[in-house]
């Protein structure tokens, strides 16, 4: 018997597991994060009933506030759609905050300047077009240098996104800049802004519409077949013939381009006019939601949903039992941890090393 | 004397180096996680908490000790504290990413998220406990921001402004960087932490523990991290919590581990040079060129580097080779 050597826990990989044990892991680890939150309330003194029963109200509760969730959640679930296609191809597009920005930049252009000689209608889908182009285009940089030489693309569309902040910084100190000495760029005027929909921004309607072409894109279209393969095996992809090259560079431009999208709607449904801080970190938080969400569309929907209930509860949170708002944050990352966590569970088998008696009997 | 010590060039090379210090320990911090094979995105996250419950600690303490606090205890409280606070988020990071392979881009971001809140959180909870406004007696205050040596050395023409007149912080991360340079080539632990970080697979059948290297020293790495984050806040914020304060310094570390080719030595010319891009527009305005396109340089530059070190396809100049990857040893 060399039971010394075996270690306690071995791991295998799973091959399928039934779905209703998977949505148990899931479950379960939903509500391993909600317990966590709780201990968090009762440490900083507060009933966690209380502190729940004022996140779910606060943000879901009367129509006002439910609007302003749908409104935070619009622009994560955008760009989750946006990522989804680049981390099916393996490809660690960490760039979408500059992306957004990008095309809330080529957006806010015709806004500022060509509002006055174009339709609102027309100026709209010129907006929304020059937006992704501006998107895609910057998404492009990383894309083309990665499929050309192999530049490392996670540090790169990294680095992309503090220099689109920075130009944007430096148009709204300068060139676009509304009243001088402000460091404000001008409201964009009526005819530049998104028509409402039941008290939102139509852009809700946008994404929705998106996450149905998605979906489909990535599950029926020989496009969204060649991303799959090239994520599973570069060399797989070359052996039967496809352009790698070719296809990084198509999926980075028309993920930029979603984000470019989203950034549009950012800046003329939510906002009215551009400013540095536009992204405000949709970018980053998209690329968990579409993690969690296993690049599933109709999942993001979900997941998107449940952070903007945490944002917004949060605020409430703030106002009415005087708990800093950034317990949100807090909150939003032992769900992410959580939910991180669970998928080992659904990949990986724990195995125990066999008791004494067993062992002996085996043995 | 005094003419050449306030000259142009030596105030803003003092400059670069204020801004430089909080750079230098949270890219010696994240180099070390990276050469694990841990690329760890939450360096802003742990900044931010490292920020927060380091100007905890000095706060508390002085609160505590009153007018006897004694500044060097602060600082070894302040620099414990931020150390443990970054610890805290890069276990959270380890675990997930470590011992239950979760994808390391994601867990990062996570942590990032989890960080900035909980130094947010951290911050804003001071400042509400304690009548809406956390400072610290200018006495404590001195002792984080000036020099440690005596007058007689930092009046010194040229040598005192260069070299004897920074916070101890610099002198504090420079002895954490060679160190970390000598650990890396000079001693077998170092070899297997590349190796770890180059092929862990190879690592394993060497028999060494991958689980364990890949834990300290990203737990290690993350504690480095955090202290620049107190640094940048007893430093050069004026240790006062503000919420926007400490935003871009991390993913500034990050830029910079790339930009020093994942070597410690490099870290601290390059941490001086970027704190001295991110305040050159203080100093050197030229005209055509705005103040905020000054400040994109850092990024830009980083990006050149990227470009360059794939271009040239230098063995040497590569980033470790399983970087972003988690180690399964049954897969292979």
């Amino acid at each position: 018997m060399r039971e010394g050597n075996t270690p306690l826990v071995r791991l295998a990989k799973r091959d399928a597991m039934p779905r209703g044990q998977v949505w148990a892991i899931r479950v379960g680890s939903f509500v391993l994060a909600i317990l966590i939150g709780a201990l968090i309330f009762l440490l900083l003194g507060h009933s966690p009933f209380q502190g729940y029963a004022t996140i779910l109200d606060g943000s879901l509760g009367k129509a006002t506030v439910f609007r302003q969730t749908v409104r935070i959640a619009v622009p994560l679930l955008g760009t989750a759609l946006a990522i989804a296609p680049c981390f099916k191809m393996r490809f660690w597009n960490i760039g979408a905050e500059g992306q957004i920005t990008a095309g809330a930049v080529g957006a806010s252009w015709l806004a500022l300047f060509c509002a006055d000689s174009i339709p609102g209608p027309v100026l709209l889908v010129l907006m929304a077009a020059l937006g992704a182009l501006f998107g895609g285009l910057w998404a492009l940089v990383p894309a083309f240098f990665k499929a050309r030489w192999g530049t490392n693309e996670t540090l790169f569309t990294l680095m992309m996104n503090y220099i689109m902040i920075g130009i944007v910084r430096w148009l709204q100190g300068g060139p676009w800049e509304g009243r001088p000495g402000s460091q404000i760029i001008p409201e964009f005027a009526d005819n530049a802004l998104l028509p409402r929909v039941f008290g939102v921004h139509c852009g809700w309607i946008i994404v929705l519409v998106l996450t149905v072409l998605m979906f489909l894109y990535m599950k029926y279209t020989k496009q969204g077949y060649e991303i799959a393969v090239v994520g599973e095996s570069e060399n797989t992809a070359r052996y039967a013939g496809m352009n790698v090259a070719k296809v990084v560079m198509r999926t980075m431009f028309l993920s930029g381009a979603l984000s470019g999208l989203v950034g549009f709607i950012v800046v003329s449904g939510a906002d009215g006019t551009l400013h540095a801080e536009v992204a405000a970190g949709v970018g980053f938080t998209a690329i968990t939601v579409a993690w969690l969400a296993q690049l599933n569309p109709f999942a993001m929907i979900a997941i998107s949903f449940l952070l903007g209930v945490l944002e917004k509860g949060s605020d409430t949170l703030q106002t009415r039992m005087e708990v800093p708002a950034s317990i949100s944050d807090i909150i939003t990352g032992v769900f992410l941890f959580c939910m991180l966590g669970c998928e080992f569970f659904i990949n990986y088998r724990l195995i125990f090393r066999k008791g004494r008696k067993e062992a002996a009997i085996h043995g | 004397m005094g003419d050449i010590n306030s000259s142009l060039w030596v105030a803003l090379l003092a400059a670069a180096v204020l801004n430089g210090v909080p750079l230098l320990f949270g890219t010696v911090g994240e180099i070390l996680s990276e050469k694990a094979g841990n690329l760890n995105l939450g360096v802003e996250g742990m900044m931010y908490t490292g920020g927060a419950m380091g100007l905890g600690a000095a706060f508390y303490y002085e609160g505590f000790a009153g007018a006897g606090a004694n500044g060097i205890v602060a600082v070894l409280l302040a620099l414990l504290f931020a150390f443990l606070g970054g610890a805290f988020g890069a276990l959270i990071y380890s675990f997930l990413t470590v011992t239950l392979r979760a994808n390391q881009n994601v867990t990062g971001l996570a942590l990032t998220i989890f960080g900035t809140g909980l130094g947010q959180f951290i911050g804003e909870y001071m400042r509400r406990t304690s009548g809406g406004y956390v400072a610290i007696g200018n006495d404590l205050k001195a002792v984080f921001a000036n020099s440690p040596f005596p007058a007689a050395l930092q009046q010194l023409p040229v040598v005192g402004p260069v070299i004897f007149r920074h916070s101890i912080f610099l002198y504090i991360g420079l002895a954490i960087a060679i160190t970390m340079a000598w650990f890396f080539r000079r001693t077998k632990a170092g070899l297997y932490l590349r190796a770890v970080g180059e092929s862990p697979a190879t690592a394993d059948a060497a028999g060494i523990n991958v689980t364990r290297y890949k834990y300290l020293a990203t737990v290690i790495g993350g504690g480095i991290s955090a202290i620049g984050g107190m640094v940048y806040i007893m430093t050069i914020a004026g240790c006062v919590w503000n919420h926007e304060g400490l935003s871009g310094e991390g993913w500034l570390a990050v830029a910079l581990v790339i930009f020093c080719l994942w070597r410690p030595l490099n870290a601290i010319w390059g941490s001086v040079l970027f704190g001295g891009l991110m305040i050159l527009y203080n100093y050197l305005s030229l005209p055509m060129v705005p103040t905020q396109i000054y400040r994109i340089l850092p990024y830009v530059v980083t990006v050149i580097v990227l470009i360059i070190t794939s271009l040239r396809n230098n063995r040497e100049k590569q980033p470790p080779a399983s970087l972003g990857n988690a180690y399964f040893r049954e897969e292979r």
